[in-house]
Protein backbone atom coordinates (compact mmCIF):
# COMPACT_ATOMS: atom_id res chain seq x y z
CA UNK A 1 0.00 0.00 0.00
CA UNK A 2 0.90 3.83 -0.61
CA UNK A 3 1.42 5.68 2.13
CA UNK A 4 -0.55 8.43 1.49
CA UNK A 5 0.87 11.17 3.92
CA UNK A 6 3.98 11.35 2.00
CA UNK A 7 2.15 11.58 -1.25
CA UNK A 8 0.52 14.61 0.14
CA UNK A 9 3.23 15.99 1.56
CA UNK A 10 4.96 16.33 -1.45
CA UNK A 11 2.61 16.48 -4.11
CA UNK A 12 2.35 20.34 -4.26
CA UNK A 13 5.80 20.90 -5.92
CA UNK A 14 5.77 24.48 -7.49
CA UNK A 15 8.58 26.75 -7.98
CA UNK A 16 12.21 25.45 -7.85
CA UNK A 17 15.47 27.71 -8.13
CA UNK A 18 13.98 30.57 -8.65
CA UNK A 19 15.87 33.69 -7.88
CA UNK A 20 14.52 37.35 -8.90
CA UNK A 21 16.64 39.89 -10.92
CA UNK A 22 15.24 42.47 -8.69
CA UNK A 23 17.25 41.51 -5.96
CA UNK A 24 16.41 40.19 -2.25
CA UNK A 25 14.25 42.94 -0.12
CA UNK A 26 12.49 45.10 -2.85
CA UNK A 27 11.48 41.84 -4.87
CA UNK A 28 10.46 40.41 -0.82
CA UNK A 29 8.37 43.01 0.09
CA UNK A 30 6.44 43.64 -3.48
CA UNK A 31 5.57 40.06 -3.46
CA UNK A 32 4.43 40.06 0.34
CA UNK A 33 2.45 43.76 -0.96
CA UNK A 34 1.10 41.85 -4.11
CA UNK A 35 0.09 38.60 -2.07
CA UNK A 36 -1.44 40.65 1.11
CA UNK A 37 -3.71 42.47 -1.08
CA UNK A 38 -5.57 39.37 -1.82
CA UNK A 39 -5.41 37.41 1.09
CA UNK A 40 -6.52 40.05 2.74
CA UNK A 41 -9.51 40.97 0.86
CA UNK A 42 -10.33 37.26 0.14
CA UNK A 43 -10.81 36.73 4.03
CA UNK A 44 -13.16 39.93 3.83
CA UNK A 45 -14.84 38.62 1.16
CA UNK A 46 -15.33 35.06 2.76
CA UNK A 47 -17.13 36.93 5.71
CA UNK A 48 -20.48 37.17 3.04
CA UNK A 49 -20.13 33.10 2.67
CA UNK A 50 -23.94 32.24 4.07
CA UNK A 51 -24.80 35.51 4.43
CA UNK A 52 -25.12 36.73 0.75
CA UNK A 53 -28.27 38.85 -0.59
CA UNK A 54 -28.86 36.25 -2.64
CA UNK A 55 -27.93 32.39 -3.30
CA UNK A 56 -26.11 33.27 -6.89
CA UNK A 57 -24.33 36.30 -5.57
CA UNK A 58 -23.39 34.40 -2.37
CA UNK A 59 -21.64 31.94 -4.67
CA UNK A 60 -20.14 34.75 -6.80
CA UNK A 61 -18.30 36.74 -3.86
CA UNK A 62 -17.34 33.26 -2.05
CA UNK A 63 -15.58 32.19 -5.49
CA UNK A 64 -13.69 35.88 -6.12
CA UNK A 65 -12.28 35.01 -2.46
CA UNK A 66 -11.35 31.93 -3.66
CA UNK A 67 -9.48 33.18 -6.98
CA UNK A 68 -7.69 35.39 -4.39
CA UNK A 69 -6.27 32.31 -2.41
CA UNK A 70 -4.91 30.89 -5.28
CA UNK A 71 -3.56 34.26 -6.35
CA UNK A 72 -2.21 34.85 -2.75
CA UNK A 73 -0.89 31.03 -2.66
CA UNK A 74 1.09 31.98 -5.58
CA UNK A 75 2.30 34.74 -4.38
CA UNK A 76 3.13 33.67 -1.04
CA UNK A 77 4.88 30.80 -2.00
CA UNK A 78 7.17 32.22 -4.27
CA UNK A 79 8.01 34.71 -1.81
CA UNK A 80 8.58 32.12 0.26
CA UNK A 81 10.88 30.19 -2.17
CA UNK A 82 13.08 33.36 -2.93
CA UNK A 83 13.33 33.70 0.67
CA UNK A 84 15.01 29.98 1.01
CA UNK A 85 17.97 31.26 -1.03
CA UNK A 86 18.63 34.47 -0.03
CA UNK A 87 21.96 34.94 1.05
CA UNK A 88 22.48 35.65 4.68
CA UNK A 89 22.82 39.54 4.02
CA UNK A 90 19.31 39.27 2.25
CA UNK A 91 17.88 37.82 4.91
CA UNK A 92 18.73 40.13 7.29
CA UNK A 93 17.55 42.92 5.49
CA UNK A 94 13.75 41.24 5.19
CA UNK A 95 14.35 40.00 8.95
CA UNK A 96 11.79 42.48 10.47
CA UNK A 97 8.85 40.75 8.42
CA UNK A 98 9.24 37.65 9.54
CA UNK A 99 6.64 36.06 11.43
CA UNK A 100 8.05 35.35 15.01
CA UNK A 101 6.75 31.92 15.66
CA UNK A 102 8.34 30.37 12.65
CA UNK A 103 11.88 31.38 13.56
CA UNK A 104 11.67 28.84 16.44
CA UNK A 105 10.55 25.59 14.28
CA UNK A 106 13.99 25.55 12.28
CA UNK A 107 12.84 24.79 9.20
CA UNK A 108 12.81 26.72 5.70
CA UNK A 109 10.24 29.66 5.18
CA UNK A 110 6.31 28.59 3.48
CA UNK A 111 3.48 30.00 2.23
CA UNK A 112 1.57 29.28 5.41
CA UNK A 113 3.87 31.07 7.81
CA UNK A 114 3.75 34.15 5.63
CA UNK A 115 0.01 34.17 5.42
CA UNK A 116 -1.15 32.92 8.71
CA UNK A 117 1.96 33.79 11.39
CA UNK A 118 2.95 37.89 10.70
CA UNK A 119 2.23 40.90 12.91
CA UNK A 120 -0.25 43.47 11.72
CA UNK A 121 2.25 45.87 11.57
CA UNK A 122 4.02 43.21 9.11
CA UNK A 123 1.18 43.07 6.25
CA UNK A 124 1.33 45.06 3.55
CA UNK A 125 -1.41 45.85 1.93
CA UNK A 126 -3.62 48.43 0.98
CA UNK A 127 -5.61 50.00 3.66
CA UNK A 128 -8.75 50.41 0.82
CA UNK A 129 -8.85 46.24 1.62
CA UNK A 130 -8.76 45.87 5.02
CA UNK A 131 -11.49 47.99 6.05
CA UNK A 132 -15.19 46.24 7.19
CA UNK A 133 -17.05 44.43 4.21
CA UNK A 134 -20.04 46.96 4.96
CA UNK A 135 -23.42 46.36 3.11
CA UNK A 136 -23.62 44.94 -0.57
CA UNK A 137 -22.92 48.24 -1.93
CA UNK A 138 -19.77 48.34 0.03
CA UNK A 139 -18.68 45.08 -0.73
CA UNK A 140 -19.23 45.37 -4.79
CA UNK A 141 -17.95 48.65 -4.71
CA UNK A 142 -14.95 48.53 -3.08
CA UNK A 143 -14.42 44.77 -5.30
CA UNK A 144 -15.06 47.70 -8.24
CA UNK A 145 -12.11 50.28 -7.12
CA UNK A 146 -9.98 46.85 -6.30
CA UNK A 147 -10.72 44.57 -9.35
CA UNK A 148 -10.17 48.08 -11.64
CA UNK A 149 -6.64 48.82 -10.10
CA UNK A 150 -5.47 44.81 -10.21
CA UNK A 151 -6.56 44.80 -14.16
CA UNK A 152 -4.29 47.49 -15.62
CA UNK A 153 -1.42 46.90 -12.74
CA UNK A 154 -1.30 43.07 -13.33
CA UNK A 155 -1.76 44.00 -17.32
CA UNK A 156 1.55 46.28 -16.88
CA UNK A 157 3.35 43.26 -14.84
CA UNK A 158 2.30 40.94 -17.24
CA UNK A 159 4.12 42.44 -19.88
CA UNK A 160 6.74 44.49 -18.14
CA UNK A 161 8.05 42.13 -15.56
CA UNK A 162 11.68 41.42 -16.01
CA UNK A 163 10.72 38.63 -13.04
CA UNK A 164 9.49 35.87 -15.13
CA UNK A 165 7.60 34.67 -12.09
CA UNK A 166 5.68 37.70 -11.13
CA UNK A 167 4.85 37.92 -14.68
CA UNK A 168 3.82 34.59 -14.81
CA UNK A 169 1.55 35.42 -11.96
CA UNK A 170 0.01 37.96 -13.22
CA UNK A 171 -0.88 36.17 -16.73
CA UNK A 172 -2.67 33.53 -14.98
CA UNK A 173 -4.38 36.08 -12.55
CA UNK A 174 -5.45 38.21 -15.08
CA UNK A 175 -8.36 36.31 -16.61
CA UNK A 176 -9.78 35.97 -13.50
CA UNK A 177 -9.20 39.55 -12.62
CA UNK A 178 -11.57 40.49 -15.81
CA UNK A 179 -14.43 38.48 -14.58
CA UNK A 180 -13.98 40.51 -11.28
CA UNK A 181 -14.10 43.73 -13.11
CA UNK A 182 -16.84 42.86 -15.37
CA UNK A 183 -19.11 41.42 -12.42
CA UNK A 184 -18.35 44.39 -10.25
CA UNK A 185 -18.92 47.13 -12.57
CA UNK A 186 -22.14 45.75 -13.46
CA UNK A 187 -23.05 46.04 -9.74
CA UNK A 188 -22.25 48.90 -9.41
CA UNK A 189 -24.37 50.38 -12.51
CA UNK A 190 -27.12 47.89 -11.48
CA UNK A 191 -27.18 49.58 -7.64
CA UNK A 192 -26.48 53.11 -8.63
CA UNK A 193 -28.86 53.43 -11.60
CA UNK A 194 -31.11 51.11 -9.47
CA UNK A 195 -33.92 52.30 -7.20
CA UNK A 196 -33.81 55.24 -4.51
CA UNK A 197 -32.36 52.88 -1.57
CA UNK A 198 -30.22 50.98 -4.08
CA UNK A 199 -28.30 54.77 -5.40
CA UNK A 200 -28.21 56.35 -1.79
CA UNK A 201 -26.20 52.89 -0.61
CA UNK A 202 -24.37 53.18 -3.57
CA UNK A 203 -23.02 56.80 -2.73
CA UNK A 204 -22.91 56.23 0.68
CA UNK A 205 -20.37 53.60 -0.42
CA UNK A 206 -18.48 56.09 -2.63
CA UNK A 207 -18.45 58.87 0.16
CA UNK A 208 -17.02 55.82 2.95
CA UNK A 209 -14.08 54.45 0.25
CA UNK A 210 -12.97 57.06 -2.04
CA UNK A 211 -10.93 58.35 0.45
CA UNK A 212 -8.80 54.73 0.31
CA UNK A 213 -8.51 55.28 -3.16
CA UNK A 214 -5.25 57.53 -2.99
CA UNK A 215 -3.08 55.13 -1.87
CA UNK A 216 -3.34 53.10 -4.82
CA UNK A 217 -1.23 55.67 -6.71
CA UNK A 218 1.56 56.74 -4.17
CA UNK A 219 3.89 53.88 -4.27
CA UNK A 220 5.53 52.17 -1.35
CA UNK A 221 9.56 52.58 -1.29
CA UNK A 222 9.57 48.53 -2.61
CA UNK A 223 7.30 49.94 -5.31
CA UNK A 224 9.19 52.65 -6.74
CA UNK A 225 12.19 50.41 -7.29
CA UNK A 226 10.40 47.28 -8.57
CA UNK A 227 8.33 49.90 -11.65
CA UNK A 228 11.67 51.25 -12.16
CA UNK A 229 13.17 48.10 -13.14
CA UNK A 230 9.77 47.01 -15.11
CA UNK A 231 9.15 50.47 -16.09
CA UNK A 232 6.01 50.56 -15.23
CA UNK A 233 4.88 53.96 -14.94
CA UNK A 234 2.04 54.51 -12.11
CA UNK A 235 0.59 57.68 -13.54
CA UNK A 236 -0.47 55.80 -17.15
CA UNK A 237 -2.05 53.05 -14.14
CA UNK A 238 -3.35 55.85 -13.10
CA UNK A 239 -5.10 57.44 -16.05
CA UNK A 240 -6.79 53.89 -17.42
CA UNK A 241 -7.86 53.73 -14.02
CA UNK A 242 -9.76 56.78 -13.75
CA UNK A 243 -11.04 56.74 -17.19
CA UNK A 244 -12.73 53.21 -16.50
CA UNK A 245 -13.97 54.93 -13.22
CA UNK A 246 -15.86 57.62 -14.68
CA UNK A 247 -17.28 55.66 -17.44
CA UNK A 248 -18.78 53.02 -14.96
CA UNK A 249 -20.06 56.30 -12.99
CA UNK A 250 -21.52 58.30 -15.67
CA UNK A 251 -23.70 54.68 -16.07
CA UNK A 252 -24.35 54.34 -12.68
CA UNK A 253 -24.88 58.03 -11.98
CA UNK A 254 -22.74 58.34 -9.41
CA UNK A 255 -20.23 61.19 -8.99
CA UNK A 256 -16.85 61.12 -8.09
CA UNK A 257 -16.55 63.14 -4.73
CA UNK A 258 -14.46 65.89 -3.99
CA UNK A 259 -11.35 64.97 -2.82
CA UNK A 260 -12.55 64.14 1.66
CA UNK A 261 -8.88 62.97 2.91
CA UNK A 262 -6.95 60.61 1.68
CA UNK A 263 -5.61 58.03 4.17
CA UNK A 264 -2.66 55.57 3.50
CA UNK A 265 0.08 53.57 5.63
CA UNK A 266 -1.61 50.34 4.91
CA UNK A 267 1.40 49.48 2.40
CA UNK A 268 4.22 50.73 5.27
CA UNK A 269 2.62 48.51 7.79
CA UNK A 270 0.18 51.19 9.44
CA UNK A 271 -3.37 50.10 9.29
CA UNK A 272 -6.62 50.84 10.85
CA UNK A 273 -7.98 49.65 13.76
CA UNK A 274 -9.99 47.09 11.57
CA UNK A 275 -7.04 44.55 10.89
CA UNK A 276 -6.40 43.20 14.16
CA UNK A 277 -10.11 41.97 14.44
CA UNK A 278 -9.58 40.18 10.80
CA UNK A 279 -6.14 38.81 11.63
CA UNK A 280 -7.48 37.12 14.92
CA UNK A 281 -9.96 35.79 12.97
CA UNK A 282 -7.84 34.51 9.88
CA UNK A 283 -4.69 33.14 12.10
CA UNK A 284 -6.81 31.78 14.91
CA UNK A 285 -6.25 27.93 13.77
CA UNK A 286 -2.23 28.49 13.41
CA UNK A 287 -1.85 30.93 16.71
CA UNK A 288 -3.62 27.95 18.79
CA UNK A 289 -2.09 25.15 16.97
CA UNK A 290 1.12 26.67 15.79
CA UNK A 291 2.73 24.62 12.59
CA UNK A 292 -0.39 22.01 12.23
CA UNK A 293 -0.53 20.60 8.92
CA UNK A 294 -3.71 19.11 7.49
CA UNK B 1 11.60 0.71 -22.39
CA UNK B 2 8.87 2.92 -21.39
CA UNK B 3 8.09 6.02 -23.80
CA UNK B 4 6.25 9.03 -23.07
CA UNK B 5 3.25 8.32 -25.32
CA UNK B 6 2.60 5.37 -23.27
CA UNK B 7 2.82 8.23 -19.59
CA UNK B 8 0.46 10.19 -21.57
CA UNK B 9 -1.65 7.00 -22.46
CA UNK B 10 -2.00 6.94 -18.75
CA UNK B 11 -2.87 9.98 -18.27
CA UNK B 12 -5.99 9.43 -19.78
CA UNK B 13 -7.28 7.20 -16.96
CA UNK B 14 -6.83 10.48 -14.73
CA UNK B 15 -10.25 12.31 -14.03
CA UNK B 16 -10.94 15.82 -13.14
CA UNK B 17 -12.52 15.26 -9.20
CA UNK B 18 -15.34 17.73 -10.25
CA UNK B 19 -16.40 16.51 -13.58
CA UNK B 20 -15.53 12.93 -13.22
CA UNK B 21 -16.49 11.96 -16.82
CA UNK B 22 -13.49 14.09 -18.39
CA UNK B 23 -10.04 13.44 -18.09
CA UNK B 24 -7.07 15.92 -17.27
CA UNK B 25 -5.89 15.19 -21.30
CA UNK B 26 -9.42 16.01 -22.56
CA UNK B 27 -9.17 19.34 -20.13
CA UNK B 28 -5.27 20.13 -21.85
CA UNK B 29 -3.99 21.01 -18.40
CA UNK B 30 -1.20 18.31 -18.82
CA UNK B 31 1.56 20.47 -20.64
CA UNK B 32 4.21 18.46 -21.43
CA UNK B 33 5.86 14.66 -19.80
CA UNK B 34 9.70 14.29 -19.47
CA UNK B 35 11.48 10.80 -18.79
CA UNK B 36 15.09 11.22 -17.71
CA UNK B 37 16.47 7.81 -16.66
CA UNK B 38 13.27 6.31 -14.32
CA UNK B 39 12.31 9.71 -13.49
CA UNK B 40 9.25 11.23 -14.73
CA UNK B 41 8.35 14.79 -14.57
CA UNK B 42 4.95 16.33 -15.44
CA UNK B 43 4.26 19.96 -16.62
CA UNK B 44 0.33 20.69 -15.61
CA UNK B 45 -1.01 24.25 -15.60
CA UNK B 46 -3.86 25.18 -13.23
CA UNK B 47 -7.56 25.90 -14.36
CA UNK B 48 -7.92 28.99 -11.55
CA UNK B 49 -5.31 30.29 -9.47
CA UNK B 50 -7.48 28.88 -6.48
CA UNK B 51 -8.80 25.90 -8.02
CA UNK B 52 -9.23 23.11 -5.33
CA UNK B 53 -9.30 20.39 -7.46
CA UNK B 54 -5.52 20.71 -8.53
CA UNK B 55 -4.07 19.58 -5.36
CA UNK B 56 -6.21 16.23 -5.63
CA UNK B 57 -5.06 16.43 -9.36
CA UNK B 58 -1.05 16.11 -8.59
CA UNK B 59 -2.06 13.86 -6.04
CA UNK B 60 -3.93 11.44 -8.59
CA UNK B 61 -1.34 11.59 -11.09
CA UNK B 62 1.13 10.34 -8.53
CA UNK B 63 -0.77 7.41 -7.74
CA UNK B 64 -1.96 6.58 -11.55
CA UNK B 65 2.11 6.64 -12.35
CA UNK B 66 2.62 4.93 -9.30
CA UNK B 67 -0.08 1.72 -9.76
CA UNK B 68 2.22 1.37 -13.28
CA UNK B 69 5.20 1.25 -11.27
CA UNK B 70 6.47 4.53 -11.35
CA UNK B 71 7.72 6.16 -7.97
CA UNK B 72 9.89 9.11 -9.09
CA UNK B 73 7.43 11.58 -10.37
CA UNK B 74 8.08 15.10 -9.87
CA UNK B 75 4.81 17.38 -10.93
CA UNK B 76 5.69 21.22 -11.65
CA UNK B 77 3.25 23.73 -11.87
CA UNK B 78 3.54 25.91 -15.15
CA UNK B 79 1.63 29.51 -14.57
CA UNK B 80 2.31 31.21 -18.24
CA UNK B 81 1.06 30.20 -20.63
CA UNK B 82 -1.98 30.63 -19.03
CA UNK B 83 -4.28 27.58 -19.35
CA UNK B 84 -7.69 28.53 -21.57
CA UNK B 85 -10.70 26.52 -22.07
CA UNK B 86 -9.63 26.40 -26.02
CA UNK B 87 -6.90 23.65 -24.81
CA UNK B 88 -9.87 21.17 -24.07
CA UNK B 89 -10.09 18.78 -26.45
CA UNK B 90 -13.16 18.03 -28.87
CA UNK B 91 -13.51 15.04 -27.29
CA UNK B 92 -13.74 16.23 -23.75
CA UNK B 93 -16.29 18.85 -25.11
CA UNK B 94 -18.30 16.11 -26.32
CA UNK B 95 -18.47 14.30 -23.02
CA UNK B 96 -19.09 17.51 -20.94
CA UNK B 97 -22.53 17.69 -23.11
CA UNK B 98 -23.53 14.41 -22.87
CA UNK B 99 -22.78 14.99 -18.94
CA UNK B 100 -25.22 18.20 -18.92
CA UNK B 101 -22.67 20.21 -18.59
CA UNK B 102 -22.50 23.16 -21.69
CA UNK B 103 -19.00 23.40 -22.67
CA UNK B 104 -17.09 26.49 -23.57
CA UNK B 105 -17.37 28.68 -26.34
CA UNK B 106 -14.84 29.27 -28.46
CA UNK B 107 -12.17 32.12 -27.13
CA UNK B 108 -12.67 34.68 -29.58
CA UNK B 109 -16.25 35.45 -27.58
CA UNK B 110 -13.89 35.72 -24.08
CA UNK B 111 -16.01 37.25 -21.56
CA UNK B 112 -13.47 40.65 -21.31
CA UNK B 113 -13.89 43.12 -19.06
CA UNK B 114 -17.13 44.94 -20.88
CA UNK B 115 -20.14 45.03 -19.19
CA UNK B 116 -23.73 43.37 -19.89
CA UNK B 117 -22.46 41.60 -22.64
CA UNK B 118 -23.90 37.67 -22.51
CA UNK B 119 -22.74 34.72 -24.84
CA UNK B 120 -25.11 32.60 -26.92
CA UNK B 121 -24.47 29.48 -24.82
CA UNK B 122 -26.32 26.14 -26.37
CA UNK B 123 -28.47 24.22 -23.99
CA UNK B 124 -26.60 20.50 -23.51
CA UNK B 125 -30.31 19.05 -22.81
CA UNK B 126 -31.73 20.27 -26.71
CA UNK B 127 -29.48 22.23 -28.12
CA UNK B 128 -31.70 25.63 -28.24
CA UNK B 129 -29.91 29.18 -28.19
CA UNK B 130 -32.43 30.43 -26.63
CA UNK B 131 -30.61 30.44 -22.82
CA UNK B 132 -30.08 32.81 -20.12
CA UNK B 133 -27.42 33.40 -18.15
CA UNK B 134 -28.60 32.95 -14.49
CA UNK B 135 -25.86 33.47 -12.45
CA UNK B 136 -21.86 34.08 -13.36
CA UNK B 137 -20.35 31.96 -11.07
CA UNK B 138 -21.76 28.73 -10.04
CA UNK B 139 -20.65 25.48 -8.54
CA UNK B 140 -17.05 25.89 -9.15
CA UNK B 141 -14.31 28.53 -10.51
CA UNK B 142 -15.19 27.85 -13.83
CA UNK B 143 -18.40 27.17 -14.16
CA UNK B 144 -21.75 29.57 -14.70
CA UNK B 145 -25.14 28.62 -14.37
CA UNK B 146 -27.99 29.59 -17.13
CA UNK B 147 -31.01 28.17 -17.66
CA UNK B 148 -33.40 26.82 -21.12
CA UNK B 149 -36.03 29.00 -22.05
CA UNK B 150 -36.70 26.36 -24.67
CA UNK B 151 -37.11 23.31 -22.59
CA UNK B 152 -36.69 24.97 -18.90
CA UNK B 153 -33.54 22.87 -18.66
CA UNK B 154 -31.19 24.98 -15.77
CA UNK B 155 -27.49 23.75 -16.57
CA UNK B 156 -23.56 24.37 -15.96
CA UNK B 157 -21.85 26.00 -18.66
CA UNK B 158 -18.10 25.59 -18.68
CA UNK B 159 -17.65 29.17 -18.84
CA UNK B 160 -15.12 30.17 -21.72
CA UNK B 161 -11.31 31.52 -20.20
Amino acid sequence: MFKKQKIMSDSIKVFSNLSSPLGGQGAFLYILHLADNVLILGQRNSEWTGHGPVLEQDIAITNISLDYLGQARNFYQYAAELYNGFSDDEKQSVDKWLPRLWKDYNRGLEEDDLAFLRDEHQYLNLLLVEVPKGDWAKTVFRQFLFSCFQYYLFQNLQKKSSDQQIAAIADKSLKEISYHLKWSSEWVIRLGDGTDESHRRMNDAVTDLWKYTGELFQPALYEESVFQAFGVAIQEIQESWNKKVDDVFAEALLKVPEQTGNLTGGKAGRHTEHMGYLLAEMQYLQRAYPNSKW
Amino acid sequence: MINEAEIWKFLEDVKDPEIPVISIIDLGIVRSVTINDNAIQVEITPTYSGCPAMDVINMDIRLKLMEHGFRKVQIKQILSPAWTTDWMSEDGKNKLTAYGIAPPNQKQQFCKEEMFQEEAVQCPRCSSFTTELLSQFGSTACKAIYTCKACSETFDYFKCH
